[in-house]
Parts: structure tokens; C-alpha cells; sequence
């Protein structure tokens, strides 16, 4: 897949994040947390793991995270992937 | 470096004193006599009331290098603070010390006077920026957290010299005596000033309600009032009330206040004659509910409450669950407007309520404690100063005062806040040591101290889950992943002191 076009998804509700995706010519992925210090390590990986299944390999990648837990993070990123991609009924 | 009984890294020194680390909740004792000050004589016909601040503090003698304080029952809405350190910097007065009973988040108009020389220190815990920005270094200012109770230890026992208190009147005449029951910067409780009003070097009243005398009914009389003065506003009494004053709809934590009720419930303890303390949080708010229900139900008549008292308690009391409350600060403004008419609703003083050197604090009568935690660890120990991040955000109250005298010391707390687990390996700092913390109350079980083993059987016996706090802990971290430590340098910014004035733990700069 790939990012052709700006799209978000989320809510800045704590144990939520807000993801905000546009398209680039590399691959950025900037994280944002109010739990940082502690987890960035941990967001990070589970980002790039749904980066890695869904073949992205470019655009800009914000995420405003308020304490998220990992599947939450996985379900906000693909539905904004499915949002800014070009073919939106493309399969996992 | 020394190290204290949990195995707390202390210096050696700090603020200029000699740090006393801290052993065990019960046995240090005292010596020596109550704190004195100058006798003073005032002749018929002479004059208390000045018109201004300012003069009010040339009178006071305050020069630099000295300590003042204030109360905080108007909580964020306090004017004062802000206002006589304002008027000190004015008058050039420099390296002034704060012994206030605690300080809010309006107070960081305080900051640019710290950072100016002002300011020098706290004697007392803060809430927000100021400790947030000492513990990244950004502040240079020493403060030393103290509990309710231990606060009122360290002015009677003269280990802290307030050489002039501040205290603001809500009601007050021109010889000094008020209340905080009316007028329009009414806040209760006048509590925590008592213990100023005894011991400081010079006691100014300022008042934005001058009324004729006497003042009826006295909370501080006018024996120990020195100076009175008139302000147009002491603050604003609206912002008594944090938002989470009301109990919560949260369905985690409704079901740990369910947990916490079944806890109470099997130790016995909710009989006639029962004794209760909440704070004012949400699963606090919603533990008294359910208290109040199985004390309606089988026509409990409990004998008090205590604390920080709510308009839940208020209701508890007029519909007869309780024959009295003893008030220390007003929670909300159904409580101030309780103290001024229910006869019942007594104001108490901080020593009264929670110093551990008298001849017995209020807190050694109370049967069940509802206490919160910012995190906890597998020993029980409890941090409610700093956060997961590090910074010290968050004064102490009479945390450590309620768990060490309750007969029944429960924590409730989520398992994970946001993304963070509650119960870790070790706490980031200590505030409240577990010895005397009694059970763990959470959304995904319960975890009983050992030396609640009677307890432990019967809730098992009841089907209630208690669980082991390493499984829970563990339970929480696969949950949420290992979270990193917070990094800390070796520089001390602030001390916790326990209730009797040994230090349980340092806080540190964080490593940015």
C-alpha cells in the first residue's frame, strides 16, 4: 500500500492516540507520547510492525499518542493507513 | 549518602539540616518541649487593624532569610500566596522561605520569584509546575514534602519556625477573631492555620470580610492574632472543587469501589460505632456510596467521619449514618456551607487530626481509610508525590497520617493508567510505607498484606478475588509491555519526610 493522500484517525482521549498520516517521498515515522520517557521503544515497534505488513515504505507517519495500548495503536494506524491509501478496499 | 529501612538513598544533608532517615512508623519519639515564641501584651484601646499588606508586613519585622506561611483551604483559589510574596519582593525582602500547608497551581505566578532570589525554599510539598520544573532543574529551590500531620509536628516541635503566618480570614473582626464559615471567600475549615496561629513568631489575619466584633461563632480567637488586615479578595472559593469531586461513572471504577465495599464488609470492622475516612476522588466518592448503602441497609450508626470532608459525608451525617465529622479542610462547597450550620460538623486542627507527637491524633480512632496511589509496589509501599515521568507533582495530604492510624488502610487504583502499570517492582518514590498500607484494591483483583492474614482467609472464604500483587504486577506488564525506568541524576531537589520528620525518600533531577 501506499500513502497518496492526508488522512488521520483516533482521538486525543487518554489511553488513545491520534495518527496522521501524509504522503512523503521517504518513510518518517515521529512519535509523540505522554508516556515517552517510558514506552517509545514499544510504540515504535508496534508502528513499523503494521508499516512492515501492510508494504509501507513512504510517507509521514505522526503519532500523538495519550497512553495507547498496543492494539489500539495497531487498529488507529490501519484504519488511517485504509484512509490515506489509494486503494482503500485493498485486503490486509 | 545514608540509607534508610526501605533502602532509600538519602544525603547526608540538605537544606542546611542534618537528613534523619526513616525506620519504622511507630517508635521514634520525641524529645524535648513544645516550640515557644515571645509572650506579647495589647492594653485596651490598642489598634490590630492596619491598611495595607505592607504595612502589615513592616510591622511583622519579616526581613530576609526569614520563613512565612499560609493555608490552602481555598485551594486553587487562593489569592493570598501570590499577593504577599508579591509585596515582599516590593519591599526588597530576599531568601524567603514558604512553610505553607501546601501549594497549588495558581501558585506558579510564584516562580519569576524564585527564579529572582525571593523565594528560596519550601517547607512543604507543592502541587504542579513548581515541582515539575525543580525536578528537571530548571528551578534551583529546595522543598521538603510534608504530610498534614507532619506538618503540624514541625511547627510545634520548632524543627520549622514560621516567623510570620498569613492567615486568610474568610470572616473576621478588628481584633482578629474569624472563621472560614461565611462572607464570600468562604472556605470551611480554617484547619490547618490553627497550628500557625499557635506557634508563628507574628499572626496577621487578612480578611476581604471585616465584620464588627466578635466574630461568632471563633474558629482562631483573637489571643492569638497579632495584626489585621483588609484585602479586596482572598480568592475565589468556586475553585475549592477539582473536577473529580463527584463519584465516577468509570466502569473500572465502579467495579473497584464494588471490590473495595467487600473488602470493608469482611473485616468486621462496619459495625455501630464505625469509623471512615475518604478523599475526594471519584472511586473514593463511589466507595462512600457504597458504604453508605450497606450502612442504610442494616442500620449501621457509625460514629465519625474525618478528613478532607465532601458534601457526601455531609449527607451521611444529616441522614444520621455518623453522629459527627471531624473537618480539617472543606472539600467542596456543600461541606463549607455544612460547618457554619450543622452543629455536628466540627472544625479540627492539623495537630489534632493527624501529628503523630501529641497525645493522640484523630486518625488513631479510625477504623477504614479509602486512600489512592499514583503507584504501588510489590512490598505495598505507596507513591502518590511523582509521577511515572519522575516529577514531583503532587503534595502528600494526610496520606501517610491516615494509613498509619486506620485500623483498615485500603488503596484503591486501576491496574494501568493509560498505558502505565500501577503496581511495580519498586516505586518511584516512597511516600507512604506499606507497613502501614493493609489491601491493594484493583479492577482485576485484590492483594492483601501479610499481616492481614485473618482478612486475607475471610475474603477468600467470601469468593472475592484476592490475588498475589507479583501476579498482578505481572499481569499489568503484559498488558503493557516492560516499561523503560525513568532516568534520574545523583542532584536531590526535594525530600519526602514521613509523618514524624524522618526522611523515607529523595527525589532527584530527572536525566532529560
Amino acid at each position: 500500500m501506499k500513502i497518496v493522500r492526508k488522512a488521520q484517525a483516533g482521538t486525543m482521549q487518554s489511553s488513545d492516540l491520534m495518527v496522521f498520516l501524509e504522503p512523503a517521498p521517504q518513510l518518517r515515522v515521529e512519535i509523540d507520547s505522554t508516556v515517552k520517557k517510558q514506552f517509545e521503544h514499544l510504540i515504535r515497534r508496534q508502528v513499523e510492525a503494521v508499516l512492515d505488513r501492510l508494504s509501507i515504505t513512504s510517507g509521514v507517519i505522526r503519532i500523538s499518542d495519550r497512553g495507547a495500548l498496543d492494539y489500539a495503536i495497531a487498529a488507529r494506524l490501519e484504519t488511517g493507513l485504509f484512509r490515506a491509501c489509494a486503494d482503500q478496499k485493498e485486503s490486509l | 549518602m545514608v540509607t534508610n529501612s526501605l533502602g532509600r538513598q538519602l544525603p547526608e544533608t540538605f537544606f542546611g539540616k542534618k537528613v534523619q532517615p526513616y525506620q519504622d512508623p511507630y517508635n521514634r519519639k520525641p524529645v524535648g518541649n513544645h516550640a515557644t515564641r515571645h509572650l506579647r501584651r495589647h492594653n485596651p484601646g490598642d489598634n490590630k487593624l492596619l491598611d495595607s499588606l505592607r504595612a502589615a508586613i513592616e510591622v511583622s519585622g519579616l526581613k530576609s532569610g526569614m520563613c512565612i506561611a499560609t493555608h490552602h483551604h481555598l485551594r486553587n483559589g487562593d489569592a493570598l500566596l501570590n499577593l504577599v510574596v508579591r509585596e515582599i519582593d516590593r519591599m526588597g525582602i530576599r531568601d524567603i522561605r514558604i512553610a505553607s500547608s501546601s501549594v497549588h497551581p495558581v501558585h506558579a505566578e510564584l516562580i519569576p520569584f524564585i527564579q529572582k532570589g525571593v523565594i528560596s525554599g519550601f517547607e512543604c510539598g507543592v502541587n504542579g509546575l513548581i515541582g515539575e520544573m525543580v525536578s528537571r532543574g530548571e528551578l534551583d529551590c529546595p522543598i521538603i514534602v510534608r504530610t498534614h500531620g507532619g506538618r503540624a509536628r514541625s511547627l510545634i516541635t520548632g524543627e520549622v519556625v514560621v516567623d510570620v503566618a498569613f492567615i486568610a480570614a474568610p470572616s473576621c473582626d478588628c481584633y482578629g477573631n474569624m472563621n472560614g464559615f461565611f462572607g464570600p471567600s468562604a472556605c470551611g475549615s480554617l484547619g490547618y492555620a490553627f497550628t500557625d496561629a499557635q506557634y508563628a513568631r507574628c499572626v496577621v489575619a487578612v480578611t476581604d470580610n471585616l465584620t464588627a466584633a466578635p466574630v461568632a461563632p471563633v474558629s482562631i480567637p483573637q489571643s492569638l492574632v497579632d495584626y489585621v488586615v483588609q484585602i479586596d479578595t482572598l480568592g475565589d472559593p468556586r475553585k475549592i472543587v477539582s473536577t473529580t469531586t463527584q463519584v465516577t461513572r468509570d466502569p473500572v471504577g465502579l467495579q473497584i469501589a464494588r471490590y473495595a465495599a467487600q473488602v470493608i464488609d469482611a473485616s468486621g470492622l462496619l459495625r455501630d460505632g464505625f469509623s471512615f475516612q475518604t478523599g475526594a476522588g471519584g472511586i473514593s466518592l463511589a466507595v462512600a456510596e457504597q458504604v453508605r448503602r450497606m450502612m442504610s441497609q442494616a442500620q449501621i450508626k457509625g460514629s465519625f467521619g474525618c478528613g478532607g470532608i465532601t458534601g457526601y459525608f455531609v449527607d451521611m451525617l444529616e441522614e444520621g449514618l455518623f453522629r459527627t465529622l471531624f473537618d480539617v479542610q472543606c472539600f467542596d462547597l456543600k461541606a463549607v456551607e455544612s460547618i457554619g450550620r450543622n452543629l455536628h460538623h466540627q472544625e479540627m486542627s492539623a495537630d489534632t487530626y493527624a501529628n503523630p507527637f501529641n497525645s493522640g491524633a484523630m486518625v488513631n480512632l479510625l477504623d477504614c481509610v479509602i486512600l489512592g496511589a499514583t503507584e504501588i509496589d510489590v512490598n505495598f509501599n505507596v507513591n502518590v508525590n511523582t509521577e511515572s515521568n519522575g516529577y514531583l507533582l503532587h503534595n502528600t495530604g494526610g496520606h501517610s497520617d491516615a494509613a498509619a492510624g486506620a485500623k483498615l488502610s485500603i488503596i484503591t487504583a486501576p491496574l494501568l493508567r493509560g498505558r502505565l502499570p500501577i503496581i511495580r517492582d519498586t516505586v518511584t518514590t516512597v511516600t507512604t510505607p506499606g507497613r502501614t498500607i493493609d489491601v491493594i484494591v484493583t479492577e482485576r483483583g485484590i492483594a492483601v498484606n501479610d499481616h492481614q492474614q485473618e482478612l486475607k482467609q475471610e475474603l477468600i472464604r467470601r469468593k472475592v478475588p484476592v490475588r498475589d500483587i507479583v501476579e498482578l504486577r505481572e499481569e499489568a506488564c503484559r498488558i503493557t509491555g516492560e516499561p523503560r525506568p525513568v532516568e534520574f541524576t545523583d542532584e536531590v531537589v526535594a525530600l519526602i519526610e514521613y509523618r514524624d520528620g524522618t526522611i523515607i525518600d529523595a527525589v532527584r533531577k530527572v536525566k532529560e
